[in-house]
């Protein structure tokens, strides 16, 4: 569970830090735009009804990405829970 | 496919400023959607802009004034942006006023409990603005969570003014605009910190900056104009060469500055690709940077009680079957709510018509003006009002209090997963709220969504939604034949039932409409998506349905006039007009007839619903006023004697559903028509808008009768 993985991969509750984006044009942008940069926090606090797509509290803000953008974003967990 | 077949253009960039003194002044109202922006320009303006709990409320510029101390400042609420590199149309609107636009000074709104991220929109926006203040919002809900912000240090760091304001409570209002006003009043712009830049992107802007002022004058920052050359956004380049007057894309100069400058940053390490990584990474940081400086909270956990609501609205269990029954809900509350004012509105407003019809035959007017003013218009205008006004105002406070607590974009959470199977966009579910109120503002509302595939799909399924006009419609005839299926008292439970199955309908509708379209003319993949869930607030409870009573109200009362009145004067005239022993009416209900009857219609609904164009307001008065032969409206006391009217003339439980089907998808109304063509600035998807819901609703209201056929 530990190491560098896909944002998409992250259950509710787990947390983890931006270490690669993998996403390019716009969307990339877009990402950048709400904080995501490497070294950013990133927590998975809650899927949709139908498990995509999921909300994410990113610098205090809570926003949702679809699976297939998650996907692009790749995370470093040490695999602690916070709380 | 190009911006132009799609109209991303079409944002309304050429915006006039409606000065009232040569002194007043152009003040931007900027911010991340969301942190209430519109309420600080209301509470700024005294006006009534529609404000809202989620994204994309502002999609087009609002202007008002306000006055302080003697100067006039005209406010312009721009819509909400993360950023200035713009993704949407609306936040191209945003963009452009602010940095084309020429505004004195620009006020950036913040959401205190979430003010690092807002602060890269400021960063951005006193690049190009050095006259900015910062606004910072909701100060009242970060108390609430027990977050602290020093804005002496947050006005130390930016290098322009800081206020904290709570624009719901009016507070820190007059702090704001005395900061507005010394910044205008400022002979010489202010020179905050720039955002420090990698050593050889800063190396290369000083190497540039120069020669671009020289080529293009002052009117823009050169530090600001350098990095955009370098960025290369071919449509920013465009709009900022259009303002300067210089074609920045093809300047031989500029070109070789560029080129060379990028030659050097590869040679740094930062290849143009990795430029952007860089200057975006800069931003966050300096904002993080600040935000470390300037925000204490003291108690980590702060939104523990928004996840635990978002828990249940958005869980796997219950977030659906929640948002349908909030929806009933609603709709029950206005069913019920409505039955009695509409009872006392129609008796008091056709008592008045008595006593007009009374005072035209005392001064002996003839007898085809009486009729033509006082059963045509004025009866048609006292149907629409008393029929639509309660539901209306009850309806839009509710849906209103959802939309101020935050749910709505929970619902575009819930959903979006199912846009998604429909190669379309989950921000289509906060149009198709917007469309509940009036589908032209739905179809405005549609600009909050970036890819103009999956925005043109939104404006062409919009009209699945019914709105303001077609509701109190479909209640009618949901209670006139189905309710009664129910025992006496839950009756109206039974009606809002309906009326939700109806709604359902509207949406599976909307769903295969939008597939339809995506796997047909409008082919493509989906696109990436984010949204925003902000945190609940609390509605301000008296003041929402006070202002959203009267503003209803206004609104109905504004469209029964201008359109209802002279329909219902053109109705009657049909009515009573005989041409070769029929009357006009009869005539043309009479040619529609055998095509009507396929779709479980009949010659008059079709007619009405042709005639209807202009408003939808006023479907059910024309099918009344046809049916009568006196040729114009009786009084409609209840619902019975509407039925009965209906059940006379041949309509059963087969025509009840076909008129609610072909009620829900039908040609969209003039205005929405109009505001389509403004939207896409385009002929052939307004014919599309205008011909895809009408052959749905035919091929719906079709089936539906030939399946009823076989099995009577």
């Amino acid at each position: 569970m530990n190491g560098i993985r896909p944002l998409a991969s992250l259950q509710c509750g787990q947390e983890g830090r931006v270490c690669d984006l993998a996403v390019t044009g716009s969307m990339r942008r877009r990402l950048q735009d709400i904080g995501l940069i490497v070294g950013t926090k990133i927590e998975c606090v809650q899927k949709s009804p139908a498990g995509d797509p999921t909300a994410y509290l990113i610098r205090g803000a809570v926003i949702a990405l679809r699976k297939e953008d998650a996907k692009g974003v790749l995370v470093f967990c040490d695999g602690r829970y916070p709380g | 496919m190009t911006s132009g077949s799609t109209g991303k253009k079409a944002a309304d960039t050429a915006l006039i400023i409606r000065r009232q003194s040569a002194s007043d002044r152009v003040v931007a109202l900027a911010g991340n959607p969301n942190v209430g922006k519109s309420t600080v320009f209301n509470a700024l303006t005294g006006l009534s802009q529609h404000t809202g709990n989620w994204s994309g409320k502002t999609v087009t510029n609002a202007q008002g004034r306000c006055e302080y101390q003697g100067n006039g400042f005209i406010l312009v609420d721009i819509p909400g942006s993360y950023s200035l590199m713009a993704h949407s149309a609306e936040e191209e609107v945003a963009r452009d006023f602010l940095c084309f636009g020429k505004p004195d000074v620009a006020v950036v709104v913040c959401d205190a409990t979430c003010l690092e991220r807002n602060l890269n929109l400021v960063l951005q926006t006193i690049e190009i603005m050095p006259r900015t203040v910062v606004c910072v919002n909701l100060m009242d809900e970060a108390k609430k969570k027990k977050i602290r912000i020093d804005l002496d240090q947050l006005s130390r760091q930016l290098g322009v003014p800081a206020v904290g304001v709570c624009a719901r409570a009016e507070k820190g209002l007059d702090d704001l605009l005395e900061q507005v006003a010394a910044c205008a009043a400022q002979a010489e712009a202010p020179d905050p910190p720039k955002v420090a830049y990698p050593l050889a992107v800063e190396q290369a802007l000083q190497r540039m900056a120069p020669a671009v002022q020289l080529r293009c004058g002052q009117a823009l920052p050169a530090r600001w104009l350098a990095l955009r050359i370098l960025e290369g956004d071919p449509a920013l380049l465009e709009s900022a060469g259009n303002y300067l007057g210089v074609p920045l894309r093809e300047d031989p100069m500029l070109d070789s500055l560029r080129r060379e400058a990028l030659d050097s940053l590869a040679q740094a390490g930062i290849p143009p690709e990795k430029l952007q990584d860089e200057i975006v990474s800069a931003l966050v940081r300096r904002a993080e940077q600040i935000s470390s400086q300037v925000v204490h909270c003291e108690q980590g956990g702060y939104h523990d009680r928004d996840r635990k609501i978002d828990r249940i609205l958005t869980s796997r269990f219950f977030g659906v079957p929640l948002m349908i029954a909030l929806l009933a809900g609603v709709f029950w509350l206005t069913i019920v709510g409505a039955n009695y004012p509409s009872r006392w509105l129609s008796a008091g407003l056709f008592w008045i018509e008595e006593r007009l019809a009374e005072i035209f035959a005392w001064a002996g007017a003839p007898d085809f003006l009486c009729g033509m003013l006082v059963h045509g218009a004025y009866r048609t205008l006292a149907w629409v009002v008393s029929v639509m006004l309660p539901p209306m105002a009850i309806f839009f406070p509710l849906f209103t209090l959802l939309e101020d607590l935050g749910y709505l974009p929970r619902v575009a959470f819930n959903l979006d997963r199912y846009f998604q199977a429909c190669d379309a966009c989950g921000k289509q579910s906060l149009t198709m709220c917007m469309g509940f109120g009036c589908n032209a503002a739905g179809v405005v509302g549609c600009r909050i969504i970036d890819s103009p595939r999956e925005r043109l799909i939104a404006i062409l399924t919009n009209n699945f939604v019914p709105c303001n006009g077609r509701f109190p419609m479909l209640i009618a005839i949901s209670t006139m034949f189905f309710a009664g299926a129910f025992p006496g008292p839950l009756q109206s439970f039974g009606s809002a039932l309906l009326l939700t199955a109806l709604i359902l309908v509207g949406v599976l509708a909307t769903f295969l409409g939008s597939k339809l379209l995506s796997s047909t003319i409008l082919k493509g993949i989906p696109s990436s998506f984010t949204l925003e869930l902000p945190a609940y607030r609390r509605p301000q409870i008296g003041k929402t349905i006070f202002r959203s009573v009267f503003d209803r109200t206004i609104f109905v009362l504004g469209r029964a006039a201008a359109v209802a009145a002279p329909a219902g004067m053109l109705i009657w005239l049909m009515a009573n007009v005989t041409v070769g022993g029929g009357t006009l009416l009869s005539h043309c209900a009479g040619f529609l007839d055998p095509f009507a009857r396929q779709l479980g219609l009949d010659g008059v609904i079709l007619l009405a619903f042709v005639l209807g164009l202009p408003a939808n307001e006023i479907v059910t008065p024309i099918m009344i006023m046809a049916y009568l032969s006196t040729g114009s409206l009786i009084e409609m006391e209840s619902l019975e004697t509407m039925r009965q009217l209906f059940v006379a003339n041949g309509w059963t439980w087969v025509t009840a559903i076909c008129v609610m089907l072909f009620s829900l998808m039908h040609w969209p109304c003039s205005t929405t028509c109009l505001t389509i063509h403004k939207e896409t600035q385009s002929l052939k998807w307004t014919a599309v808008a205008f011909l895809f819901p009408t052959a749905l609703g035919m091929a719906a209201c079709f089936l539906v009768t030939q399946i009823a056929r076989i099995w009577m």
